[in-house]
């Protein structure tokens, strides 16, 4: 039986009955990392250092050594990255339950918002409003907020900082615990650096996605793209991170399966 | 008076030979070494082995000495010397020689100067040629010794009533001499205008103030003068000598190349006077030197060169013949051997055997050497009497 | 005579780069003392403890009395020029290429006697005139004579100009531009009269003060660089590399941390990943177009800059791992300097002490500004000095290091 749905499943996407749809951003030295003020350890943009390109280091092949942090790129949020899921079991990416890697997901549409103000905060309101219109948010599924930050190519404007900081949206502190405690879905996910808005510092608490989702043992999801090419409901996330001893997170490919219309 | 020195009575010298100067040569300076030493032996009718002493001067001998030149041409001599000393070589072997065989440590001296030329052998001796040099000197436009001498060429005219006309008298008179030597690498007559106009190499010096480096040798026997009389070999004798180095250190540049400190004693220890020489081979490797050594060796009082240049008909048949052969300026510089050029010219002269002009009746030769610009000053001088001895 | 140059023509792509050849370069031990002082900017020759007795050429035992307790000594210089010459034919290729070369003969008042170059206004002898020392272009000192009433610069004699290393009509890459001390030399260099300033900066998103202003420049164009970025730092290269006549290299990252006060390895690798990776980055990309420009007509390139700093000589341990990049960057530098010679290249390395601005908060004055570090670079190009260390502070802790530099150590471990 399960034999049988699996082969379905190959089926269907080689006959494009369903899609795959790349929501990572390439891991480049250009991508911007997240910046924390100078007093603070920093987690390192992404490098690569070539090893060898068919040249006197080695004829007849090519390969680089990467240097990144747990956080660069398009990267998944441990529960262990907060304080706030600091002591839950299973909190790693290396003890996570791989069964969480494989999830639904929806795609709460706030690009005109966005594009609009870059503060926008996404809130209870705009939630149940969407709800109207697509129904209920499923359980145990990712909450995407799309705000087609993804397509600013200008690493200015995607940091988009000023002298009072990082202006990018994200969730309200309520929205974050309605979405958990309502709503139990798995983890929330962003197109910009930082499932927490720019100014998430002076929200209460600040961070309130990271505090709240990593302190109920949820997950997140960073610098996605493509969002503008999901349903709003339907599609279903592959996004293991990498196995890392006590990892905080990791770069990780993130693939949305989506039926095809 | 000036010091003591032990008389020559006995010292002669015999068998001048040259070996002919070539532009350049594939050959290392052995080849010349043996080429000068093979004709030597041949003409004094004697084995190689005959010769138990050896003095050497060279500049492209290394990596070897007098001691590896040995080995090569299979000598074991029971004296050996190499003189470092450029251009003042020549006398300061023939002094080295002189007291080796009046002692009996040596019984024939050849005193051998060569040097080999390849096209990069200039640049290579004068971009190492002393520490100073090399700290102090070159890096200032690497103009070789042509730059300093240029300057002390300078310092001459700006500082004495001399033209340049006067040193071009020198050039064109020693030219008129090499027109009738057969080793001269120069063999056209050379006018006082073509000097004037040459292209310039180191202000003021120009073309035909300079010499060519080229390839060759000079050699000469030292003996004692029965053992002369025993080979049959006509020969000169050994009148009188001196040598000094670094003569004038508080000069501020050179004006004084050395030999007005012993010249008292020269004559002296010859019992002649500057108007007993019949004729001067000076140190020529550029005309302001030739000046100073006539200023100084007491043809002339001090800062009367020019006049003196200017007053004297300097050909081999004139009033003051100098340089009789036509001086390195005309016949080529080879290497050390420019420091024997004027010593074996004039063994020629006094044993009747010139190979060009032969200067009348000439009984007493003065010869004078001079070299080793180590930073901004020649630092060797030497000179000697030769008097004719008996024919054999 | 001295000509102050026009701006270089354009050159005409077609024609074969001349290849960079150097004066004469070998030079005793005793002799290298000479070059030692002209890298300060100073005339230094021996003097006899003993008698007194200044030594010239430079020699292990005094030509008066033997002695061997010969101690370099500032001179003054004044002398009078006895001879000169100009040489129409050299011998080595780097003269034959730039002759005729006019040099002369001067009696120096303190006594020796010197060969020298000398300045185009330098008159005929005789002559009163004041010998200085400088690097040449083989990095090696020599001496050159000027005439004793003015102050003429090198940069305007054709043949001491080469000597220079002078920012004017040069295109010029300084890597970071964002900092104070960047913003600094980039005026400064623009003041001196560069022909284009290719500006560095890294993380586009941050706004830096002054940018306004350093895009108001005429000369200076922005560019992307990040020296911790292999990929960027060989774009630049491959961008603007060949064209490049002067590197400054100003980027630099400084925290204030030794061993105890800070947990971790970031701060130190970030440190390191800019102060030392990063020169070795940017000496790897520009530096093979730099070497092959040595001789390319009058405007070719000349000269690598280094921001390093005094804590480079001593570690500063309340700066102990930026104190410790510093030094890898100037052991480097020394690596770089090798590499460079035989080309003409001159590797000039500033040691500031503390400067003025927020990382060195809390030291207390003097501090140096950038705007007078920058000052101090302009002049060690134009005079051909190559280690510069400007600023009280800095010249205090040289001649504390040069003195005793276990001393020192022991001095900065107690907090002095």
């Amino acid at each position: 039986m399960s034999t049988n749905t699996l082969l379905d499943l190959v089926a269907a996407l080689a006959a494009g009955r369903i899609r795959l749809v790349d929501l990572t951003q390439t891991l480049s030295p250009d991508f911007p990392p997240i910046v924390l003020p100078p007093e603070m350890g920093q987690s390192w943009p992404f490098r690569i250092e070539e090893a060898s390109r068919y040249d006197e280091r080695g004829p007849g092949w090519y390969w680089n050594n990467l240097s990144f942090g747990e956080h660069t790129g398009t990267h998944f949020d441990a529960p262990i990255h907060w304080i706030s899921g600091r002591d839950l079991p299973n909190n790693a990416t290396d003890t996570i339950p791989v069964e969480h890697m494989i999830a639904p997901a929806v795609v709460i549409d706030c690009s005109q918002e966005a594009a609009a103000d870059a503060d926008f905060l996404l809130t209870v309101d705009f939630v149940r409003s969407w709800e109207t219109r697509h129904g209920p948010i499923p359980p145990r599924a990712w909450v995407l907020m799309r705000t087609d930050w993804s397509k600013r190519s200008d690493p200015v404007a995607y940091q988009n900082f000023d002298e009072t900081g990082q202006h990018t949206p994200g969730p309200d502190a309520e929205v974050v615990q309605f979405l958990i405690r309502e709503r139990d879905c798995i983890g929330f996910g962003s197109e910009s650096i930082g499932t927490d808005a720019g100014q998430g510092f002076h929200l209460q608490p600040p961070y309130p996605c990271h505090y709240f989702m990593h302190g109920a043992g949820r997950y997140g999801l960073q610098c996605l793209c493509n969002l503008d090419l999901l349903p709003p409901t339907g599609a279903v996330l592959i996004c293991p991170p990498l196995k890392i001893k006590q990892g905080s997170g990791s770069p990780l490919r993130v693939l949305a399966l989506v039926p095809a219309p | 008076m000036g010091s003591h020195r032990s008389p020559y009575d006995d010292v002669a010298l015999a068998v001048p030979v040259t070996v002919p100067y070539v532009r350049y040569s594939i050959r290392g300076a052995h080849w010349f070494f043996a080429q000068a030493l093979a004709e030597t032996v041949r003409r004094a009718g004697i084995d190689k082995d005959r010769v138990d002493g050896l003095c050497v001067s060279s500049f492209s001998l290394a990596p070897d000495t007098a001691v590896g030149l040995i080995q090569h041409l299979g000598l074991s001599p029971r004296w050996l010397d190499h003189i470092p000393m450029g251009g003042a070589s020549g006398i300061v072997a023939l002094r080295r020689a002189a007291r080796a065989v009046q002692c009996g440590d040596a019984g024939i001296v050849a005193c051998i100067a060569a040097d080999t030329n390849h096209p990069d052998t200039f640049r290579q001796n004068t971009a190492n040629f002393s520490q100073f040099a090399r700290d102090a000197v070159y890096p200032y436009g690497a103009g070789g010794p042509n730059a300093s001498f240029a300057m002390l060429t300078a310092h001459y005219l700006r500082t004495h009533a001399a033209r340049a006309e006067d040193f071009g008298k020198i050039c064109v008179a020693q030219r008129d001499n090499a027109l009738r030597f057969p080793y001269a690498l120069f063999k056209k007559k050379l006018t006082l205008d073509e000097y004037l106009t040459a292209r310039p190499i180191a202000e003021p010096l120009r073309l035909f103030d300079c010499v060519m480096p080229c390839a060759g040798a000079e050699s000469f026997l030292v003996m004692r003068r029965d053992i002369a009389a025993d080979l049959g070999l006509p020969h000169a004798r050994l009148a009188a000598t001196i040598e000094r180095h670094n003569a004038f250190p508080a000069d501020p540049i050179q004006i004084r190349g050395g030999w007005s400190r012993d010249r008292d004693d020269l004559y002296a220890q010859a019992g002649v006077a500057p108007s007993d020489i019949d004729f001067l081979e000076t140190y020529d490797d550029y005309p302001v030197i030739t000046l100073m050594q006539i200023e100084e060796l007491g043809f002339c009082g001090p800062g009367e060169g020019a006049e003196f240049i200017r007053s004297h008909d300097l050909t081999v048949e004139g009033s003051f013949p100098l340089n009789t052969s036509g001086g390195q300026l005309s016949v080529g510089q080879a290497g050390a051997a420019g420091g024997s050029l004027g010593l074996v010219e004039a063994l020629r002269q006094l044993t009747g055997a010139a190979l060009g002009a032969a200067v009348p009746k000439a009984t007493t030769g003065l010869v004078s050497g001079f070299g080793m610009i180590n930073y901004d000053r020649g630092l060797c001088s030497g000179a000697a009497i030769l008097t004719a001895g008996a024919e054999s | 005579m001295s000509v102050a140059p026009a701006r270089p023509r354009r050159k005409n792509p077609i024609l074969r780069t001349r290849l960079p050849t150097v004066p004469p370069a070998a030079r005793s031990r005793v002799a290298l003392g000479l070059t030692a002082a002209a890298a300060l900017g100073r005339f230094e020759l021996q003097v006899c403890l003993a008698c007194g007795a200044v030594q010239y050429p430079p020699r292990e035992a005094c030509h008066i009395c033997l002695s061997d307790r010969l101690e370099w000594r500032a001179q003054d210089g004044a002398g009078e020029l006895l001879a000169d010459s100009v040489v129409h034919h050299s011998q080595e290729l780097f003269f034959r290429e730039r002759g005729p070369w006019r040099l002369g003969l001067v009696k120096l008042a303190c006594g020796p006697s010197v060969v020298a170059h000398l300045h185009g206004n330098c008159p005929a002898a005789p002559a009163r005139v004041r010998v200085s020392s400088t690097l040449d272009k083989a990095g090696q000192a020599v001496l050159a004579a000027f005439a004793e009433q003015e102050t003429p610069t090198m940069t305007d004699d054709r043949q001491l100009r080469e000597m220079t290393c002078d920012p004017r009509a040069r295109k010029i890459l300084v890597t970071d531009g964002k900092t104070a001390v960047g913003r600094a030399v980039v005026e400064q260099l623009a003041a001196a009269g560069a022909e284009i300033i290719w500006v560095g900066h890294a993380e586009p998103w941050k706004k830096f003060p002054g940018f306004d202003a350093l895009r108001a420049i005429k000369q200076a164009t922005l560019m992307p660089l990040d020296v911790t970025d292999s990929q960027s730092v060989t774009e630049l290269a491959g961008e603007i590399g060949g064209k490049v006549d002067i590197v400054v290299n100003t980027a630099e990252h400084h925290r204030n941390f030794g061993i105890e006060a800070r947990s971790g390895l970031d701060v130190a690798r970030a440190e390191m990943d800019v102060n030392y990776f990063g020169l070795l980055r940017l000496a790897q990309a520009f530096g093979p177009a730099l070497r092959a420009r040595g001789a390319d007509g009058q405007a070719s390139a000349v000269a690598w800059v280094n921001l390093l700093s005094i804590f480079a000589l001593t570690n500063f341990p309340p700066h102990g791992t930026f104190s410790a990049s510093k030094a890898a960057a100037y052991s480097l530098s020394q690596c770089l300097r090798a590499e460079m010679l035989p080309a003409g290249i001159r590797v000039i390395n500033l040691f500031p002490g503390p400067i003025d601005d927020e990382w060195n908060q809390l030291i207390l004055p003097p501090k140096l500004a950038p705007s007078a570090l920058a000052a101090a670079l302009v002049k060690a190009m134009r005079e051909g000095v190559e280690d510069v260390y400007p600023g009280d502070i800095a010249q205090d802790w040289l001649a504390r290091w040069r003195d005793n530099p276990k001393v020192l150590e022991r001095e900065l471990a107690a907090g002095a």
